[in-house]
């Protein structure tokens, strides 16, 4: 087994009414209990919006990015999978694709060789 | 958990809060600063949400709820400088530092979360506003429902029901309606107002036309939980509110018999009464009974009386007809209108007989487009016999209606004659 993290970007749910919210999160929350009761569940953090952004060798610092940006990392989760097409399978089972979220799948690189 | 599991846990806490929220808000902010209000109420809902996916529900959901939207309160008096537009006892507080916390605080606490809901349903619901746009706005605010939820509820678009918020909108600005209580000389002509507004909101749930029962149902309760409102709170408990919510009780004790699994219209002879919910009559009769006390006598009383009359009655064939048709003629004089005449004539028609309801029928004239005069007529002349008759009057009514239920139902009816007639 190995660990990959899916890292959730864009998916913007503000549109919806607080009852579709409110369905919407029930969809992540019985998510999360599959992969916990799968024992796949490693960890996962939510993002707050806003923020700073540090670039170029002058470190030159911006705000951002913001919430209304399809680019925007929302969260991460790192679950145990044996390989990467499990954790795509996986992947597929977010429910933000509907609100035009993107789940990328990395690899988490093993140092212990 | 799965979503239906959620919904247990919670029920609609995200948007029975964001009308509690929006309400407690706009009273900090202002009338006029409504916008800002929904932009909290909208912000704090998001936060829950992307916060709450990965961590879980919190203990205690509401205070976290409230504890974000209360440092974002706090922001947005000193960036707007709110106390600049506020005329009212709190705008001093906070205008100071050292009370503008501690003012932020008090206002969410549960009473005064009450209070405020109460203030919002007199100020959305005041009279320069139109009715729709005060059921739109009531709706939005209050009720914690979408522009598009608004608009799937009475059948229209997102644009009428945006035009409609814009118009309530503009008239709180124009007449610089506020969330004030209103004063005690000015409360009789309010609380019409108020109970007019909840009792078309209730009748948009209560129609059964509607395909989504799921809205429907939703209306009704957030009708009842308005006027609730108004009976908690001892200067709006007032015997005509008392009078609407028993009439709101017996009319949604029948939800679960109305339609079939189908989908399909029950009439109510033939519903399965053993599905009527005793304890939402049983608040009927209570309600009806308090109403009773005084010397006021309102439409709301006779209508609630009438349904109490269906409520009592274990079958639909032990139903008191005689007391319908009193109350019915006692209504007339109170609210003359043709739907009032058509209600009474088929009263007379089960009281009598079928010969004497399709007289009284006969003689109600503007009713030639409705759909529902011509099927009551068509009923009547089912029960005399009169086949031929009673399907031109179906097939009339069929093209007179919209909802596809209601087409299902004369259709069967047509059909069980055409079984009859051959």
């Amino acid at each position: 087994m190995e660990k990959y993290m899916l890292i959730f970007i864009g998916g913007d749910p503000s549109h919806l009414s607080p009852e579709a919210q409110q369905a919407h999160m029930g969809k992540w929350f019985a998510w999360v209990e599959k992969l916990r009761n799968e024992k796949r569940y490693v960890g996962g953090e939510a993002l707050l919006p806003g923020g700073k952004t540090i670039k170029g060798p002058k470190k030159a610092v911006t705000d951002g990015p913001f919430a209304e940006s399809k680019e925007v990392v929302g969260g991460y989760f790192i679950l145990e999978c044996k390989n990467l097409d499990e954790a795509v399978q996986i992947g597929k089972d977010c429910p933000d694709y509907d609100l035009g979220g993107v789940v990328e799948v990395r690899e988490v690189m093993k140092f212990d060789m | 958990m799965l979503e239906q599991q959620v919904n247990q846990l919670i029920g609609h806490l995200f948007r029975h809060e964001a009308g509690k929220m929006a309400a407690v808000l706009t009273r900090l902010l202002g009338f006029q600063s409504l916008d800002l209000a929904e932009d909290i109420v909208q912000d704090t809902l998001l936060k829950a949400m992307t916060t709450w996916k990965y961590k879980g529900i919190p203990e205690n959901p509401s205070a976290w709820l409230y504890t974000v939207a209360k440092r974002k309160a706090i922001d947005t008096i000193r960036q707007h400088h709110i106390h600049e537009h506020h005329h009212s006892e709190i705008s001093y507080a906070l205008k100071s530092e050292w009370t503008l916390g501690p003012t932020v605080n008090s206002f969410f606490l549960d009473n005064e979360i009450e209070d405020s809901q109460l203030r919002m349903i007199f100020a959305c619901c005041h009279p320069s506003i139109p009715y729709e746009s005060q059921i739109a706005l009531t709706l939005k605010t209050l009720c914690g429902l979408s522009i598009k939820e608004i608009a799937n509820s009475f059948l229209t678009n997102e644009e009428t029901i945006v035009k409609r918020l814009y118009r309530a909108r503009e008239k709180i600005r124009e007449e610089k309606i506020s969330l004030e209580a209103p004063i005690p000389a000015t409360l009789p002509g309010r609380m019409d107002a108020v109970l007019h507004t909840l009792y078309l909101l209730f009748s948009e749930g209560y129609n059964s036309s509607h395909p989504n029962r799921l809205i429907r149902h939703e209306l009704c309760e957030e009708a009842m939980r308005l006027c609730l409102f108004l009976i908690n709170n001892p200067i709006t408990n007032v015997p005509r509110a008392q009078a609407l919510l028993a009439l709101m009780c017996f009319q949604a004790s029948r939800e679960d018999a109305r339609l079939d699994d189908g989908g399909s219209i029950k009439l109510l002879k033939d519903q399965d009464r053993s599905k009527w919910s005793k304890p939402l009559i049983e608040k009927g009769k209570f309600y009806l009974e308090q109403s009773a006390e005084g010397d006021e006598f309102s439409e709301y009383h006779v209508e609630a009386a009438i349904a109490g009359c269906h409520a009592r009655a274990s079958t639909f064939d032990v139903t008191n007809w005689e007391n319908i048709e009193t109350l019915y003629t006692i209504l007339l004089r109170m609210k003359p209108s043709p739907i009032v005449e058509l209600n009474r004539a088929i009263a007379i028609g089960y009281a009598h007989s079928p010969q004497e309801g399709l007289e009284a029928l006969q003689k109600i004239k503007d009713l030639e487009n409705h759909y529902l005069y011509h099927a009551a007529i068509g009923d009547f002349y089912s029960e005399l016999g009169d086949a031929k008759s009673a399907c031109l009057k179906y097939d009339l009514a069929i093209n007179l209606t919209t909802s596809n239920t209601e087409k299902k139902l004369l259709r069967s009816k047509l059909e069980a004659l055409s079984v009859i007639k051959k």
